[in-house]
C-alpha cells in the first residue's frame, strides 16, 4: 500500500508534522519504519523524514558529548573520541545495520533490540525532543517510561556525560550468535569512583523488561562501596529485582532470570 | 496517490523511474529497473540477500525508501562482472564451492565487496564480521570466508 512521504529541510517543520498527524512516523535509518511497511503495518500512512544537518552533527570533542538523532552506529565507531560507545554500536546488526541505523531510532527499537539505549540509560543519557510546542530535554529513563506515547514528537539527539575512566563504564551484550544476533539480556554499568567509593552507581538492563530499565536494587548494593568481591556478589543477587522479562524465541523468562546476576557478576569483576 | 519521480545511477548508468510512496529500494531495482540481482529474504533487515553499496556504502535495499537514494551511486551484483569476466571475488566463490542453493551469494558478495574495496587485506576475524549481517543456510559460512580471502590474497583458486 502506498503511503505518503514528506520531506521537510528542518527537523521543526518534521516535527510539526508529525504532531500533527496520528498516521504519521518519522523515517531514521529504515531499519524500523521500513520493516514495518514491509510487513504491511497498515497505521503508518504517512512517513515524515527530515534533511536537517543538525539531526547527524556529533559534538565530541568536551566532556558532555551529543550524538544528532540521525547518527549511524558506523560513524559512532568512526569517532575516535567516542571509543566508550564503540562496544556498544558494535553489538548492533551487521555492517549494512550500523550503516543505517540510528542512535535515535534505536530509542524506539523493541526488544530484542535497542541495545545502544542500554548504554545511553547508564550514562544517564538526556534526549532532546522536538514537538507541536517546540522542544525540550527528557531524562533518557522518564523518556523510556513514556516511549509509547511520544509518536508525536520527534527525537532531535541524545546527550551524555562522557565517563572519567574507561574503567567506569562497562557493556556487555550476551547474544546465541556471534558477532551478530539480538540479545538475550543486555547489561550496562556507570560506576563513577570517588575516594576509591562508588558516587552515582548506575545498571542498566535491555530484554528484562517491555523496555530497558534501571537495576535499582542493584545500584543501592553498590552506591557508597568499593568494587569488592563482596560488593559484587550483593549487586549480583539483588540483579533480577524490579524486573519483569518475556519468554522469546532468544530464551525464556526464566532463563533471563537465571542469568542475569551471572553477567553482572562478571561485568562487575571485570571478566570477558 | 500520484507517482514520484526518481532518478539514481544504477551501475554506473543513469536510470530514472517513477515510485509509489513508500516504495522500497529492492523493488525499484527488481520490478522497476528489471535488476534481479538483489534478493527478496526477510525484508526486515535479518539476512542481508538484498544487501547492494548505495555511494560504495553497504546497505540493506529492502530497509531503504527508494526516494531516499535520489542522485546518489547504487551498485549490485548487476555491475560487478568486469566485461565478459566474472569479478575476483565471483571466481573465487566459484572456485571454493562458496554459492550452494545461491539465495545468498548476491548479499554476500556484496558484503565482500564492501570490505574489500576499503580493506583489500582483510584478516579472517575482519571477513567474518564483514558478512555477519547475511546469513548463508547452506554452507556453514566455511567456504565463504575462504574465497572472500582468497580473492583478497590474489589467489583465486584455493
Amino acid at each position: 500500500m502506498a503511503v505518503t512521504v514528506k520531506t521537510f529541510s528542518s527537523a521543526s517543520e518534521a516535527a510539526g508534522a508529525l504532531s500533527s498527524d496520528r498516521s504519521a512516523r518519522y523515517l531514521g535509518g529504515g531499519t524500523l519504519v521500513m520493516r514495518a511497511l514491509n510487513e504491511g503495518d497498515v497505521s503508518i500512512s504517512t512517513v515524515v523524514r527530515a534533511q536537517d544537518q543538525a539531526l547527524t552533527r556529533i559534538d565530541a570533542s568536551g566532556p558532555r558529548i551529543t550524538l544528532g538523532a540521525g547518527v549511524t552506529f558506523a560513524r559512532v565507531l568512526a569517532e575516535r573520541d567516542l571509543g566508550f560507545l564503540h562496544a556498544p554500536a558494535r553489538s548492533i546488526g551487521g555492517p549494512a545495520v550500523r550503516n543505517m541505523g540510528t542512535v535515535g531510532g534505536n530509542l524506539f527499537a523493541p526488544n530484542p533490540y535497542g541495545d545502544f539505549t542500554v548504554a545511553l540509560l547508564a550514562l544517564d543519557a538526556s534526549v532532546a525532543v522536538a514537538g507541536g510546542f517546540g522542544s525540550r530535554d527528557i531524562p533518557i529513563e522518564e523518556f523510556l517510561q513514556s516511549r509509547d506515547r511520544q509518536a508525536g514528537t520527534l527525537v532531535l539527539s541524545v546527550s551524555c556525560t562522557r565517563p572519567a575512566s574507561t574503567e567506569a563504564f562497562r557493556y556487555r551484550k550476551i547474544a546465541r550468535i556471534k558477532p551478530k544476533g539480538g540479545s538475550v539480556i543486555t547489561l550496562a554499568a556507570h560506576l563513577p569512583i570517588s575516594g576509591g567509593r562508588i558516587a552515582g552507581a548506575r545498571v542498566a538492563l535491555g530484554s528484562m523488561a517491555p523496555t530497558q530499565i534501571r537495576a535499582r536494587a542493584a545500584e543501592r548494593a553498590l552506591e557508597g562501596r568499593s568494587l569488592d568481591a563482596a560488593t559484587i556478589a550483593a549487586a549480583a543477587s539483588a540483579a533480577t529485582e524490579g524486573t519483569s522479562p518475556a519468554d522469546n524465541a532468544l530464551g525464556s523468562a526464566w532463563y533471563r532470570r537465571e542469568i542475569v546476576g551471572v553477567h553482572l557478576r562478571r561485568l562487575l569483576s571485570g571478566q570477558d | 496517490m500520484s507517482k514520484i519521480p526518481l532518478q539514481f545511477r544504477h551501475n554506473g548508468r543513469d536510470v530514472a523511474i517513477f515510485v509509489d510512496g513508500g516504495t522500497n529500494l529492492l523493488v525499484a531495482l527488481r520490478e522497476l529497473i528489471g535488476d534481479m540481482t538483489p534478493k527478496f529474504g526477510c525484508g526486515q533487515g535479518g539476512c542481508g540477500t538484498c544487501s547492494v553499496l548505495v555511494d560504495g556504502e553497504l546497505h540493506l535495499s529492502c530497509l531503504t525508501l527508494a526516494e531516499t537514494v535520489a542522485g546518489r551511486s547504487i551498485e549490485t551484483l548487476d555491475g560487478m562482472k568486469q566485461g565478459p569476466n566474472l569479478h575476483p571475488l565471483q571466481r573465487a566463490f566459484a572456485d571454493n564451492f562458496a554459492a550452494q542453493c545461491g539465495y545468498c551469494t548476491p548479499g554476500m558478495l556484496m558484503a565482500a565487496k564492501a570490505l574489500l574495496d576499503r580493506n583489500p587485506a582483510p584478516s579472517r576475524d575482519e571477513v567474518i564480521e564483514a558478512i555477519s549481517g547475511n546469513i548463508c543456510r547452506c554452507t556453514g559460512y566455511e567456504p565463504i570466508i575462504n574465497a572472500i580471502l582468497a580473492a583478497a590474497g590474489g589467489r583465486i583458486s584455493a
